[in-house]
């Protein structure tokens, strides 16, 4: 479970986060939308421990992770991924030795062991065959999918996506979202994703929270996000979706269809 | 006013620069004498530091033998000490040129090499993708390199002492033509044991030097290609007139 209470942070006179209290029950994922620059991949870096607040904590399954010394938060880390909005892939490494990377770091696993993992992850993703390539000779959309081979490749308890569709074209950016689907659907991981891929994401998770000028200013369901009376969450789904606000009620009944089959 | 106070958010500035640079370098230390050690990066950043760095220490000690005996025999020669080339060539090669030389070659080739790596595995996520591995930064990227610069730096200084005298031999014996044993043996009665450990010292501080502040630079690199390129020249500039300085004390300090 994460839970995050009262945080704050600020960058030199920019006050980025006011305040911000959000909780994902074990299990679930929530999607944290909202305009470009309002803190959402900040929120993230917090709960990874990558960043430290001015004020406020975050409770991973009890523990603050702010309070941990150094080799709690790094066992507190085995157990999380992070798929950061670049992929954040080593370049100097083919594709298999990116995702083998934290089990020869991490794990007493045998090569062997290894391979076997890798491959399965990496056909998880629908990677096969691209194993020996580097990250600079794949298309953005496989530096992604190797990017969530990595960070899926230890079955972490919670999960991060920062913006993982991002720079891709609309199919490849909602298989990507249907592989996180399915596979939260397998392991069953805490999750917390970024996105403005609104329609797809609304598919995938259980809760919405909107970040406005460091601020949440909504939390519930992708149905009662979708209904929300509130004129600056009406505005911004209703842009982010592309449609009429007329049209937004009947959005809200599809999607509840959508998650029902 | 406004003139007090920007001075002193320049000090501050400067103050907390420094402190951040030193905390560093603490913690470098403090990782690389507590396991675990990363062996097979240590032997990957000893191949890229001092071996393939070992070429051009060949050419430039070769070179700067090669002006010191050209040099050297026509000073020497207006006081009638010709014969004291190899001494001199020597002396000048292993307590000064040598340490001193081969770390600004080092810096150049690979210090600047590092903070680019390291900046660029910054702007692009991957130190904090370490990070997130439970990894420690520090043991993975830092702590090889701090390593490889010590053990590499004194080795490749032997390299260019032992080629400039070479060099030197070359110009002074072969072109100018002293006597082979003259060359050599005046150089046995002057050189002390404690000429090899000064430069030993120097090439050994040198190394700590170059990879503290091209490991530094490149870890708290700006924003962006222009940040790592600002990075870079930052990281290649400090080193150095770092090495210049640093040689200044202990030479003083160890006369």
């Amino acid at each position: 479970m994460i839970k995050i209470e009262n945080l704050y942070k600020s960058f030199e006179d920019l006050n980025v986060l006011k305040d911000v209290s959000l909780q994902v029950e074990r299990g679930e994922i929530l999607a944290l939308i909202g305009g470009s620059g309002h803190g959402k991949t900040v929120i993230l870096k917090h709960v990874a421990g990558l960043m430290k607040p001015d004020r406020g904590h975050v409770y991973i399954n009890g523990k603050d992770v702010f309070r941990l010394r150094r080799d709690e938060l790094e066992q507190l880390r085995s157990q999380l991924g992070f798929l950061f909005q670049s992929g954040a892939l080593f370049s100097s490494i083919t594709v298999f030795d990116n995702v083998a990377f934290p089990l020869r770091e991490k794990t007493h696993f045998s090569e062997q062991e290894i391979r076997e993992k890798v491959l399965t992850a990496l056909e998880q993703v629908g990677l096969g065959g691209a194993e020996d390539k580097y990250p600079a000779q794949i298309s953005g959309g496989m530096l992604k999918r190797t990017a969530l081979a990595r960070s899926l490749v230890r079955h972490p308890e919670i999960m991060l996506f920062d913006e993982p569709t991002t720079g891709l074209d609309p199919v490849i950016a909602h298989t990507i979202l249907d592989l996180i689907k399915s596979i939260h659907q397998d392991l069953g991981f805490t999750g917390m994703i970024v996105s403005h891929e609104l329609s797809r994401v609304f598919q995938i998770v259980q809760k919405v929270a909107m970040l406005h000028d460091g601020v949440i200013l909504f939390v519930g369901t992708p149905e009662e996000i979708m209904a929300s009376r509130d004129p600056i969450v009406r505005q911004f789904i209703t842009e982010a979706l592309s449609i009429p606000s007329s049209a937004m009620k009947n959005f809200s009944q599809e999607e509840k269809l959508n998650q029902k089959g | 006013m406004t003139f007090i106070r920007k001075l002193g958010a320049l000090s501050l500035m400067g103050l907390r620069r420094t402190g951040r640079m030193g905390l560093f370098l603490a913690k470098t230390f403090f990782f690389t004498v507590t396991p675990p050690l990363k062996f097979s990066q240590l032997l990957k950043q000893i191949r890229f530091i001092g071996f393939q760095s070992a070429l051009v220490i060949f050419m430039t000690g070769a070179f700067t033998g090669m002006v010191l005996g050209l040099q050297g025999f026509y000073t020497l020669n207006r006081f009638g000490s010709a014969a004291l080339l190899g001494p001199m060539v020597s002396l000048s090669l292993i307590k000064e040129l040598g340490p001193v030389l081969s770390a600004l070659m080092v810096t150049g080739r690979a210090g600047s090499a590092i903070t680019a790596e390291i900046g660029i595995m910054r702007i692009t996520e991957q130190i904090e993708a370490i990070e997130l591995m439970g990894l420690n930064p520090f043991r993975y990227l830092v702590v090889p390199k701090f390593l490889a610069g010590i053990l590499a730096l004194p080795l490749l200084t032997a390299i260019f002492d032992v080629v400039g005298i070479f060099g030197g031999y070359l110009v002074g014996v072969k072109l100018l033509g002293i006597g082979e044993g003259t060359y050599f043996g005046e150089m046995a009665n002057y050189v002390r044991v404690q000429d090899v450990a000064e430069g030993i010292y120097k090439s050994l501080s040198f190394g700590v030097l170059i990879t503290w502040v091209c490991c530094y630079k490149g870890y708290y690199v700006g924003f962006g290609a222009e940040g790592v390129s600002k990075a870079t020249t930052q990281a290649v500039v400090l080193s150095s007139v770092l090495i210049l300085f640093w040689d200044y004390v202990l030479t003083s300090a160890l006369f």
